[in-house]
C-alpha cells in the first residue's frame, strides 16, 4: 500500500497565475435560465477564467513562478530540481520541464521532468518532488501543477464546459533537516480511465481528419469531437463516493491525527455537491473545508494550490496550519496528503495577461 | 486495513424515504410523492438531479446507487426497493 512519510522536506511559498479573462456562467446560453441557476447553485461554479487561444499552462506557472523567486529572493542557481505536473503540456515532445528550467534562467545542473496527472496531481508531485529532495539533499526544488483545460472543452458540450477553468501554480520546496514529515496515501484505478478521456490525438488514436474533427451528439446539449475531453460525471461521482472518504480516514488513522487535530481540508474542486457529500462522509465543519470552486471553477491540478492562495493566505502567512490536501479523479487516480506550512510566502492570486501585456 | 462506516440511521420504511427525498428537492412539495408515484413525472434525470439524488442517497443511507438504477425504476418504491436491498452490504 502506498502509506509513506518524507522528512525534512519545507514548503517556503506557493504562488498561483490565472488568466484575466473572466467567463460568467450565467451567460452560458446552450443551457436554459433555470438550468444556469441549479448549475451554479449544486456544481458551485459561478465563474471560471478562460485562457486566451496560444496561452499555454506553462505561461501561466512561468508567470507564478517569477513573483515568487522574487517574493523568496531565491538565487536561481541554487535550484536543482523542476518538475511540471500537467495534462496540458506545451508540445507532444519535448517535455516542458526543460522549456520552463532554460526559460526560468535556471542552470544546467538542474534536474527537469514532466508528470502526467490531473486533479490528483498535486498530491503525486508533492510525493516525488519530496522524495528526490529528501535521497538527494537536494536543497531547493520547483513544482509547477497547472492545467489548461478550457482548450479541450467542446462549447456545445454541457457536462464540461462550464465547468472547467484555467490556472498554472508553483510550489517552492526545500531540504531542511528535522522539518515535520509529509505523509502520503496514494492510489490508482486504471480500469476506470474511460471515465475523463481526450479520445484522440494521443499515439493510440493519432488525430485523423476524417475522424477526429467529427461532431457526435450524445444527448441533448452534449456535443463534441474526439479531440474534445469527455467525461462520464455519474462515474466520476460514484468513484470520489466511493474511494475519496476512506483514503482520507486511513491516512488519518495510520498516523494517529484525529479531524480535529487538521485546520483545513483542501480538497481538490471537483463539483460541490460531489465535494460536499465527501465532507459529510467524513464529518467535517464546513469551516474546515474551503472552496474556490464558484470562482475559479475546477481547475484541475491547479485546484488544491489555488484553493490555499484564494482561500487561506492570510492564515498560511502567519501561522503554522496542519493541512491534509486531497486530489480524486481522472486516470483513474487519487491520494491524500497530511502535512504542515508555516508562515510561507503566498503572493495574492496573479491574473495572466496574454503576450506583450505582461512587460 | 479496511475501515467498516457504521450507518446509524436505518432506514426504517418507505415514508420516512420520502420524506427525506422531498426535503432534499425543493421544487418538491411535502406530500408530493407517494410510495407509487411515477419517478419521471417528479424528476428530470438531467445529469444534475441524478448528482443530488446519488448523493443524497450515499450520505443518508451508506449506499451507493447509479445512473442506471434512477433510469430503470419506474415508481418511488422501486428506487426504496434498490436502496434497502444494498444497505449494510460493504462495498
Amino acid at each position: 500500500m502506498a502509506i509513506f512519510s518524507i522528512p525534512n522536506i519545507k514548503i517556503a511559498g506557493i504562488s498561483v497565475a490565472v488568466p484575466a479573462k473572466e467567463y460568467n456562467n450565467r451567460d452560458y446560453d446552450l443551457i436554459s435560465e433555470k438550468e444556469r441557476e441549479n448549475l451554479i447553485k449544486m456544481v458551485g461554479v459561478e465563474k471560471r477564467r478562460v485562457a486566451d487561444k496560444g496561452t499555454a499552462t506553462s505561461d501561466l506557472c512561468f508567470f507564478a513562478t517569477g513573483k515568487l523567486l522574487d517574493d523568496l529572493r531565491w538565487d536561481r542557481e541554487e535550484i536543482e530540481l523542476l518538475i511540471f505536473v500537467s495534462q496540458s503540456r506545451d508540445y507532444l515532445i519535448p517535455a516542458t520541464a526543460g522549456i520552463l528550467q532554460d526559460k526560468l534562467g535556471l542552470t544546467k545542473q538542474c534536474m527537469a521532468l514532466d508528470i502526467s496527472l490531473g486533479c490528483s496531481g498535486y498530491v503525486y508531485g508533492l510525493s516525488v518532488m519530496g522524495s528526490l529532495m529528501n535521497t538527494g539533499k537536494i536543497k531547493k526544488g520547483l513544482l509547477l501543477v497547472g492545467d489548461v483545460s478550457t482548450m479541450n472543452t467542446s462549447s456545445r458540450d454541457k457536462s464540461t464546459f462550464p465547468l472547467f477553468g484555467d490556472a498554472g501554480t508553483v510550489t517552492a520546496m526545500e531540504y531542511d533537516e528535522g522539518s515535520y514529515p509529509m505523509s502520503f496515501n496514494l492510489q490508482t484505478d486504471g480500469a476506470g480511465y474511460k471515465a475523463i478521456i481526450i479520445p484522440d490525438g494521443g499515439i493510440r488514436n493519432f488525430a485523423s481528419k476524417e475522424k477526429s474533427f467529427k461532431f457526435e451528439k450524445f444527448a441533448e446539449g452534449i456535443e463534441r469531437n474526439r479531440l474534445h475531453i469527455a467525461l462520464d460525471g455519474i462515474e466520476v461521482f460514484n468513484f470520489s463516493l466511493r474511494e475519496v472518504a476512506p483514503n482520507v480516514r486511513e491516512l488519518l488513522s495510520r498516523f494517529s491525527v484525529n479531524i480535529d487535530d487538521v485546520d483545513y481540508f483542501i480538497m481538490h474542486q471537483a463539483n460541490k455537491i460531489m465535494n460536499e457529500t465527501v465532507r459529510k462522509q467524513l464529518k467535517i465543519p464546513q469551516e474546515k473545508y474551503p472552496y474556490s470552486i464558484h470562482e475559479f471553477g475546477n481547475t484541475s491540478s491547479a485546484s488544491i494550490p489555488l484553493t490555499i492562495v484564494s482561500c487561506i493566505k492570510e492564515q498560511i502567512r502567519e501561522q503554522k496550519l496542519k493541512l491534509l490536501l486531497s486530489g480524486f479523479g481522472v486516470g483513474l487516480s487519487w491520494g491524500s496528503v497530511l502535512l504542515d506550512m508555516e508562515r510561507i510566502i503566498c503572493p495574492e492570486v496573479l491574473e495572466y495577461w496574454s503576450e506583450g501585456v505582461n512587460g | 486495513m479496511y475501515f467498516c462506516r457504521k450507518y446509524n440511521k436505518l432506514m426504517v420504511n418507505i415514508d420516512e424515504f420520502i420524506v427525506k427525498v422531498e426535503e432534499e428537492f425543493e421544487d418538491l412539495q411535502n406530500g408530493a410523492l407517494k410510495s407509487n408515484s411515477i419517478i419521471k413525472e417528479h424528476f428530470n434525470w438531467d445529469s444534475i438531479n441524478a448528482l443530488i439524488f446519488i448523493a443524497h442517497i450515499n450520505v443518508e443511507y451508506g449506499v451507493v446507487i447509479n445512473a442506471e438504477d434512477l433510469v430503470n425504476s419506474i415508481t418511488i418504491q422501486d428506487l426504496f426497493d434498490i436502496v434497502k436491498s444494498r444497505e449494510g452490504v460493504t462495498k
